[in-house]
């Protein structure tokens, strides 16, 4: 696959297009968190802690997937402009974890961070989770061009972070469906994230086997 | 056969487990029906359509005297909510199932075999059952395992009146409920969350406690599908899931039974799980809780009562020590 890597494509969508997709995008994303907060609002859901909780985490899940096919999905059609959307996939990534992370502080602890800590230390599966929502701090706070440029090749690096918190962000569904013994979404998803995970293992080592024709893989 | 496998070494179906012929055909119907519904290509409809089967018949009136004494005045859970938000793993693993799925479940005909190291085993069917003793509403608190309550009036009648019937044996040392395990109308029998059927049980002594309610109806009414139809048992000093739908069976037995959530996560579910805040499930706490229905997302939480404030049934408990029998 490797040695047939389709070439650059010179064409793409024209900079006035990537804007509609982008916005396009941008609303797609933000639809989910726009019906947890109407329904929740509408008090339609019966149990709506456990329903705002469920839907920020699943979906923070969700987007972290979509961030990590940008790569595979640039290299298996050639459209590298694909790379102009993963940003915006992974801040909102972020943004699910970060609502997930506050439905916990404030509907479980009442933005109690003692209480919060003790749950966290506690909890092997909150542990967890909060390792990630920790991890993604970083990642979100380089996502701009100014960070970008200024942390050059250091940047790439810090954001292969997202190859540990993805793992451990399915660790952390695991662990919390165990409690009902329910695995059914978390293999799933496991099975997604080991796929796009895969991906890079197998290319990194083809590449390793044949430098000649050896391309970074963001 | 569903039957052969039944660890309890049943070697013959419940009557209650055979499929009546009306079912059946019923089930074609509803086939063809979403078929139809497929070809129209509308999803639309057939949810409507599926809605309007769970809740196409009106439900059946009971009436019964409420027993104040043993009734909370806590505001209950709105009906809306204590019949759209049930866990009833035999519909399926979202709560929002039951109440979807649950309207396959025959209610009519069924029996329950009351059997085991009792002088006078019994089988009833339901409307001998309802009829055994007087009913009576109880207004009972119910806590979830998960960390959610509800307040629900019940109809029923303890227990003990029926056990009394059967006149249980020396070597009767606990009780054991089997619930309904047919795939044909439980399309969450088969998943791999639980081990089919779904078993539980108490010692005699919880059993024969008048708290414990052998129950008919919710709210008035017969019991709604997705809440254990026919038949189920409330132990309001428990966690939920202690209390088993839809029963088939009632055993008399000398050893502790082997309970659904108990024999796939002991270390997660104990036996006796009695509602106690000071024990916590090993992946959340269980001091406090959420009232469903009060106040919403913004809601504080309840703190939990030990034995979910049934304190008449502490002396059951004496001498234990109840963070290890949890």
């Amino acid at each position: 696959m490797t040695k047939n890597a389709p070439a650059r494509p010179t064409v793409g969508p024209s900079p006035k297009q990537l804007a509609a997709i982008k916005t396009v995008l941008f609303v797609l994303a933000l639809l989910p968190f726009a019906r947890i907060v109407w329904l929740t609002v509408q008090q339609v859901p019966v149990d709506p802690v456990e329903f705002v909780t469920h839907g920020t985490g699943d979906w923070a899940l969700y987007l972290l997937c979509a961030t990590l096919t940008i790569t595979p999905l640039r290299r298996f059609t050639g459209w590298n402009w694909l790379i102009r959307l993963r940003r915006m996939l992974g801040l909102y990534a972020f943004f699910y974890a970060l609502m997930h992370f506050l439905t916990f502080l404030w509907a479980d602890h009442r933005f109690d961070f003692g209480a919060m800590w003790k749950d966290v230390l506690k909890r092997p599966f909150i542990t967890v989770g909060f390792i990630c929502f920790v991890l993604l701090l970083p990642l979100a706070a380089t996502s701009t061009n100014a960070m970008i440029k200024r942390l050059g090749r250091r940047w790439a690096q810090l954001h292969r972070l997202i190859y540990v918190i993805a793992p451990l962000a399915i660790l952390h569904y695991w662990w919390m469906k165990a409690g009902k013994h329910n695995f059914e979404q978390p293999i799933v998803w496991g099975t997604v994230v080991a796929v796009l995970l895969g991906l890079r293992v197998y290319w990194s080592w083809s590449r390793k086997r044949s430098p000649a024709t050896s391309r970074p893989v963001p | 056969m569903l039957f052969k496998r039944n660890p309890n070494g049943l070697d013959l179906p419940f009557p209650s487990e055979i499929t009546p012929r009306e079912v059946y055909e019923g089930r074609r119907k509803f086939i063809a029906q979403v078929a139809a519904t497929a070809a129209v290509g509308s999803s639309l409809w057939e949810l409507a359509n599926r809605e309007a089967f769970a809740q196409a018949a009106p439900a059946a009136k009971l009436a019964a005297a409420r027993n104040a004494g043993l009734s909370t005045t806590e505001k209950q859970t709105p009906f809306e909510d204590a019949t759209h938000y049930n866990n009833f793993y035999e519909f399926g693993t979202d709560k929002s199932d039951p109440a979807q799925n649950a309207h396959t479940l025959h209610t009519r005909p069924w029996t329950v075999r009351i059997e085991g190291e009792v002088k006078k085993p019994l089988t009833l069917d339901i409307d001998q059952l309802t009829k055994l003793a007087p009913l009576e509403e109880r207004i009972y608190r119910l806590r979830c395992v998960e960390g959610w309550s509800m307040v629900i009036p019940w109809v029923g009648y303890s227990l003990a009146n029926l056990i009394k019937q059967v006149e249980p044996n020396g070597n009767a040392k606990y009780v054991e409920f089997t619930t309904l395990a047919d795939k044909r109308q439980m399309p969450g029998v088969g998943s791999r969350v639980l081990e089919w059927p779904y078993v539980e049980g108490l010692r005699m002594d919880e059993a024969m406690h008048p708290l414990t309610l052998l129950t008919v109806g919710m709210y008035g009414q017969v019991l709604p599908n997705q809440n254990g139809a026919p038949v189920r048992i409330i132990v309001p000093w428990k966690y939920g899931f202690k209390s088993a739908k839809s029963i088939v069976r009632i055993r008399f037995v000398k050893d502790q039974p082997r309970t659904a959530w108990n024999g796939i996560a002991p270390e997660e579910y104990g036996f006796y799980s009695n509602v106690n805040p000071n024990v916590d499930h090993p992946r959340w706490s269980q001091a406090s809780e959420r009232r469903i229905g009060e106040g919403g997302f913004f809601a504080p939480k309840r703190k939990t009562l030990m034995f979910n404030g049934y304190d008449q049934v502490a002396s059951l408990y004496s001498g234990m020590d109840l963070k290890k029998y949890f």
